[in-house]
């Protein structure tokens, strides 16, 4: 099989006592290569979260199937080998983080793998230079920033040279420079290692930057293309409660105006090459 | 000019201060806070936000310095610093893990309970404030665990709010929350702001948040303030901005790099209406001498 992951017809619910169960995924299919770079996004209680938690057999199908890189998630003699492809990293580092020692939080998975300790060294090496806090190995945690805290705690999944990571709002609770710092240190995994990505964020400037954006509304996946074609459905994202980035959404205002301007716009130079050009012309 | 709502002179504050750790968190801060701004503030992880804003509803007290509220020195009486705290609410960040009452009805009554407030003034105020943040009569008697992430944190707006403080700070009030969760409750502390007129004070990494809704922006950096100012003027010193890890909004981005080119646009541009209205004119008048 190809793809790493694959969801076939996925059912989920949830229960709570004394009410109808609530169907959170509805049928809902889908497949990602090896060395993918997706975002997933959909507003809260979309059922985006739900979708992420079955890649790594957190929750597993009530309905359907899914494969992580060929294994039936429902087989509990594989939970390891399934948590060892794919790595999961979650919204707040501090969550995440077990031990007192940076490097001996990298090491922590590694440890409980069984894994020899000479070994250990020098994958926790690697994977702090990864993500580019090899230089903070020694500090404690709590010294950190969120931004390094949600480093290590990547690092601490590369560690187990993952073929997959499913981040699930990693910047959430960071500011503007530690959303940087966790971006750009994705982005390097992903080209340089090769690992496939899968993003899930409120953030659509975050997803203007990968290769592929799933939309999911209501359990069921609404659009699934290129961030140029996913955000050229302005209204149809504002209906499902997202946004688009602000280049997108200016374009957007002034095709409205009644002019015509290429409606795949997604970052910051696109717009501006395209106002320039506009307003030479007016001159 | 009248008296400024919040007030500090001098204002320091050290953690951990005479041990290894210690650590200033907040410098010399001089600043005074109009009655009824609506204030963003902004600043990295670690720049003294949090702590400074604690000071003001003296959850802090200053190291060194001094800070008046309505003219009134806070500390000059430490017994007497729980009116201020009636005074100045303070919503935490994810404050929905702060809910602890059996019903949402009670939690957000906890509040004006302790102020002391006759049953029928409580009862009032509760039903005001769960309104303004679109709870429903049925919720109410729900037990707050029952709700939603979003509805929870709304709860916990509602519970600050119904001790009608006259300064509002909330912080990073929208963290985790989706594009249209962020947008209702932005859009309700703004109709709350501009019904009963309150002081906001919106701690925000969200430069977008504060172009769109505040009318000033208080920049921290390094335990300073860096600038406190109208948004505009703030956002005209984009470069500085972010050199210091913040980001000011894409649209702004995209203005300063059209007048770079030499394009006559102003580079105080922050939202996309101001944007779009900018653009239209230029293009009306680039349109008049070919006509």
């Amino acid at each position: 099989m190809d793809s790493i992951i694959v969801a076939d017809k996925l059912n989920f619910y949830y229960q709570n006592e004394g009410e109808a169960p609530q169907r959170v995924l509805k049928d809902l299919s889908i497949q990602i290569a090896p060395g993918e770079f997706v975002a997933v996004l959909g507003h809260n209680g979309s059922g985006k979260s739900t979708l992420a938690k079955h890649f790594n057999a957190i929750l597993l199908p009530q309905g359907g199937v899914c494969y992580v890189n060929g294994i039936d998630t429902r087989q509990e003699d594989k939970l390891f080998e399934i948590r060892q492809q794919v790595g999961m990293v979650f919204q707040n580092p501090d969550n995440q983080i077990v031990a007192t020692i940076v490097e001996e939080d990298v090491a922590f998975a590694l440890e409980n793998m069984g894994v020899e300790p000479s070994e250990i060294r020098r994958r926790v090496d690697e994977a702090l230079r990864s993500v580019g806090m090899y230089e903070f190995r020694e500090h404690a945690p709590h010294q950190l920033s969120g931004g390094q805290k949600q480093r290590v705690a990547i690092a601490g999944i590369i560690a187990m040279r993952p073929r997959c990571i499913v981040l699930d709002e990693p910047t959430a609770m960071l500011d503007p420079r530690g959303r940087q710092e966790v971006m750009r240190t994705i982005r390097r995994l992903n080209t340089e290692f090769g690992i496939t990505v899968v993003l899930i964020t409120h953030y659509m400037d975050e997803a203007a930057q990968c290769d592929r954006v799933v939309v999911v509304d209501d359990g069921v996946i609404l659009l699934d293309d290129t961030p140029k074609q996913v955000f050229s459905h302005v209204e149809e994202l504002k209906k499902v409660g997202l946004d688009v980035p602000q280049a997108t959404e200016l374009i957007y205002e002034l095709n409205r105006e009644g002019l015509s301007l290429p409606r795949d716009i997604i970052s910051e130079e696109e717009c501006v090459t395209v106002l320039a050009e506009l307003l030479s012309h007016s001159r | 000019m009248s008296t400024p709502v919040i007030q500090t002179e001098n204002l320091s504050y050290v953690y951990s201060k005479g041990t290894p750790f210690e650590k200033t968190a907040v410098e010399n801060v001089n600043i005074q806070i109009e009655k009824g701004a609506f204030v963003g503030v902004i600043g990295h992880t670690g720049s003294g936000k949090s702590t400074l804003i604690q000071h003001f509803n003296g959850l802090l007290a200053p190291t060194s310095g001094k800070i008046w509220i309505d003219g009134e020195d806070m500390w000059a009486n430490p017994k007497e610093i729980r009116k201020f705290r009636f005074k100045v609410g303070l919503v935490f960040q994810y404050p929905e893990y702060q809910l602890f009452e059996e019903t949402v009805y009670k939690d957000i009554a906890f509040g004006p309970t302790n102020m002391g407030l006759s049953q029928e003034e409580i009862d009032q105020r509760v039903r005001e404030a769960a309104g303004f943040v679109g709870l429903t009569e049925e919720q109410m008697a729900k037990s707050p665990f029952e709700l939603s992430g979003g509805q929870k944190r709304r709860v916990a707006i509602a519970g600050v709010l119904a001790m009608r403080p006259e300064v509002l700070i909330l912080d990073e009030p929208t963290a985790g929350l989706d594009p249209r969760g962020r947008e209702l409750i932005l859009g309700q502390i703004q109709e709350y702001h501009r019904r009963n007129g309150n002081t906001i004070l919106l701690v925000s990494h969200s430069m977008e948040d504060v172009a769109k809704y505040a009318q000033k922006a208080l920049v921290m950096n390094d335990s300073r303030v860096f600038m406190y100012d109208d948004v505009d003027k703030v956002f005209a010193h984009a470069g500085e901005i972010e050199q210091m890890g913040l980001s000011v909004p894409q649209i702004t981005r995209i203005f300063l790099r059209l007048a770079q080119l030499g394009y006559p646009v102003s580079s105080d541009v922050y939202t996309i209406e101001q944007a779009k209205a900018q653009l239209m004119t230029l293009l009306k008048k680039g349109e008049r001498p070919n006509a």
